[in-house]
């Protein structure tokens, strides 16, 4: 009613009510619906909105002589030590370590994502499973069989010593960080990768092949250029939890080596500025959304 | 179909990666929520004076329901539990932390459900400043008395009201002696002088901890352990930075096993950490601990009552149960820290209380101090440390 009596009649008025119509029963069928979206959202406000409103409260708090939050005392003094000399240090390190990380884990997944993707229905099911095997322990414990692997008594050590080459030294250094953060992360880019690669149709690259590309060539233009959008997917879930990591560089890099995840660890733990702490925690969560929002605006597809 | 298995799969991993690796976060989102509450707690305690919240009168050997303790891990003999639950009938429910700043968040909020807790000195002051500690009934402890001279006015709770001492010790280090000298001088030029530590390079492990490692810094260039000048805060900060290269790993959890494992050779711990490795361990006669002559941590550990402890009698009731005489010594007896019950010293097993490393002598004693909080500069400390370590 109210919708004949504006003021702008349009000169497809006539149509416009089966429109309306229909409309509104896409809102009663989508009104249906409505309470079984009630449990996601209930969760995602409980336990998604709600602790990060917390933390972005206390990012805006004070932190008192005994390392108390002091919460009326609101103010920017936190944000502003984000940009410490010391804050960039530890946050360029932590990306240069998750975009090593995400390297190595997409030059090593390609070939392996590709090979299950073109195996059978069942060895691909099979193999999918083995990929996801290690997760069937906790990832605290794996990692501590690293230490032992890595340490200096350690098979990797005993097998050069027995070649001649001496003990090798490789716990507690950047490259057993790495190691580390690749081992726990491929799978990650695996997965996205595999479902990628496996939705190709490889009558292309046949095609391709058809009309005299090199096998380079039509990797590069046909396989590749299909397959982005699992690497793109395969290397935001590698590089965002890379950025993060606390236990990997604590546990294999003896902690020598602080990325953000155990710097922000730190202020709760042993600074007690929670504060402080808050705010990096909110800043490193917006940086990371924005940037895979970015993404997705600018035309990714994954999956 | 094939898809759905894919996107299945990535979900349960994102799950398990998150059940793993996310630990912390989750650690912190809890204590943010908790803390939601605290500054009611405060603001109601006023701004300055410590408060003196909450009392409770007890009688001797009163219990009131379960104990529920929050100690340290590996710090009081199963053996000890057990007679306690025999000898009063009620339930001893335990949970463990493994750094004072961990189990301060746990029960900042209030509404931890624990009864008593064991604080290191310096966070006893934070816990009485914060109002999170009960004042004690001393007539409900009259073993009380057996605290020994040294520990009953100590500068975190001067009169003893809020805490009892439980176990004291040193933060020192332990050495292979088979890599390092047959004899080891008692000096931190293990790890900060480059010609003693000349062949240890990537043998040696210091303490995560900002304050006990800028305190080992800080003693060896002769500053006091609680220093808040910045110019020698950053010169501590400078030696550890020089120190990074010849390090294994800066580690609080596991240093001893990784001494014993011959992965280091000089390890910065605690020294009931090692007494109980170098016990455990089948050539423990190749390691010692060493209390270093330029100065060191001496700390003591305290059984304190929460203020909102549901079950403060059986609180009171085990803490005068644990300065009896024997109970006291048979802690020491088990976890090789020094015993601040004086009347317990009879029952000490000889071995420990002649053992220097152990109950050091006098001249040692001296050079020996506590950590104290120091307010504001604790935010110094952590930095320093930070940009030191990488």
């Amino acid at each position: 009613m109210s919708q004949t009596l504006a003021p702008t009649p349009e000169p497809g008025a006539p149509q416009h009510d089966p429109d309306e119509l229909e409309g509104r029963a896409a809102d009663a069928r989508s009104r249906r619906g409505a309470w079984i979206a009630l449990p996601p959202a209930a969760y995602l406000v409980l336990l998604f909105a709600l602790p990060l409103v917390i933390v972005l409260v206390y990012s805006f708090a004070t932190r008192g002589t005994t390392g108390q939050t002091i919460l009326s005392d609101w103010n920017l003094l936190s944000y502003r030590r984000l940009f410490d000399p010391l804050v960039r240090e530890i946050a360029l390190r932590s990306v240069g370590y998750a975009l090593v990380t995400t390297g190595i884990s997409l030059v090593l997944s390609y070939p392996f994502a590709y090979y299950i993707a073109t195996r059978s229905p069942r060895v691909r099911n099979v193999l999918l499973v083995l990929v996801m095997v290690p997760f069937w322990s906790n990832f605290l414990v794996r990692t501590y069989a690293w230490r032992v692997l890595l340490s200096s008594s350690g098979p990797v050590s005993q097998l050069t010593e027995l070649l001649g080459m001496g003990q090798t030294r490789l716990l507690f250094t950047t490259t057993a960080v790495v190691l580390g953060l690749v081992y726990g992360y491929m799978p990650f880019m695996i997965l996205p990768l595999y479902a990628a690669i496996e939705r190709i149709d490889l009558g292309l690259v046949e095609a391709a092949r058809d009309l005299y590309a090199s096998g380079t060539r039509a990797f590069w233009r046909v396989t590749w250029p299909l397959s982005r959008p699992g690497v793109i997917a395969g290397s935001i879930l590698v590089f965002i939890p890379s950025l993060g990591a606390y236990v990997t560089p604590e546990i294999l890099g003896g902690s020598k080596t602080t990325m953000l995840g155990s710097y922000i660890v730190r202020q709760f733990l042993s600074a007690r500025d929670w504060p402080f702490g808050s705010a990096l925690s909110f800043v490193v969560m917006a940086l990371m959304l924005a940037a895979t929002l970015i993404y997705f605006r600018t035309g990714g597809r994954t999956l | 179909m094939r898809k759905l298995i894919a996107l299945g799969a990535l979900l349960a991993l994102l799950l398990a990666a998150c059940s793993g690796g996310a630990t912390s976060v989750e650690e912190q989102a809890g204590g943010g929520g908790d803390a939601a509450a605290q500054p009611s707690a405060s603001e109601a305690a006023g701004s300055e004076a410590a408060p003196d919240s909450e009392t409770v009168s007890c009688e001797p050997g009163e219990t009131d329901g379960e104990l529920v303790l929050y100690n340290w891990t590996e710090y009081i003999d199963p053996e000890l539990v057990t007679k306690f639950t025999e000898e009063f009938g009620v339930d001893v429910i335990e949970d463990f932390y493994p750094s004072n700043e961990e189990m301060l968040a746990r029960v900042q909020g209030g509404g931890s459900g624990f009864d008593v807790v064991v604080p290191s000195d310096y966070m006893v002051g934070i816990m009485i400043d914060q109002g999170l500690l009960m004042q004690l009934d001393k007539s409900a402890i009259p073993n009380a008395d057996n605290v020994a001279e040294d520990f009953t006015s100590p500068p975190f709770d001067p009169e003893l009201a809020f805490s009892m001492p439980y176990q004291w010790g040193t933060t020192g280090i332990g050495l292979n002696t088979t890599e390092t000298a047959e004899d080891p001088e008692a000096t931190w030029g293990w790890i900060f002088d480059p010609e003693k530590a000349d062949g240890l390079d990537g043998q040696i492990s210091m303490l995560d901890d900002p304050r006990e490692a800028m305190a080992a810094a800080l003693s060896y260039l002769g500053h006091p352990i609680n220093s808040t000048d910045e110019a020698q805060l950053q010169e501590a900060a400078d030696l550890i930075a020089e120190t990074t290269d010849r390090l294994a790993a800066f580690d609080s959890d596991q240093y001893e096993d990784l001494l014993i494992s011959g992965e280091t050779a000089v390890a910065h711990g605690y020294s009931g950490d090692f007494f109980a490795a170098f016990d455990e361990a089948e050539d423990g006669d190749n390691f010692t601990y060493v209390i270093p002559e330029e100065g060191a941590v001496r700390w003591v550990d305290n059984m304190a009552i929460l203020a909102d402890a549901p079950h403060p009698c059986t609180a009171h009731t085990f803490l005068n149960f644990m300065l009896d005489a024997r109970n006291g010594a048979q802690l020491t007896n088990w976890n090789y820290y020094g015993s601040p019950n004086s009347a317990a010293e009879e029952f000490i097993d000889a071995e420990v209380l002649e053992d220097p490393a152990i109950y050091p002598p006098e001249d040692v004693l001296e050079n020996l101090q506590f950590i104290e909080d120091t307010g504001d500069a604790e935010t110094l400390y952590t930095d320093l440390f930070t940009q030191a370590k990488s």
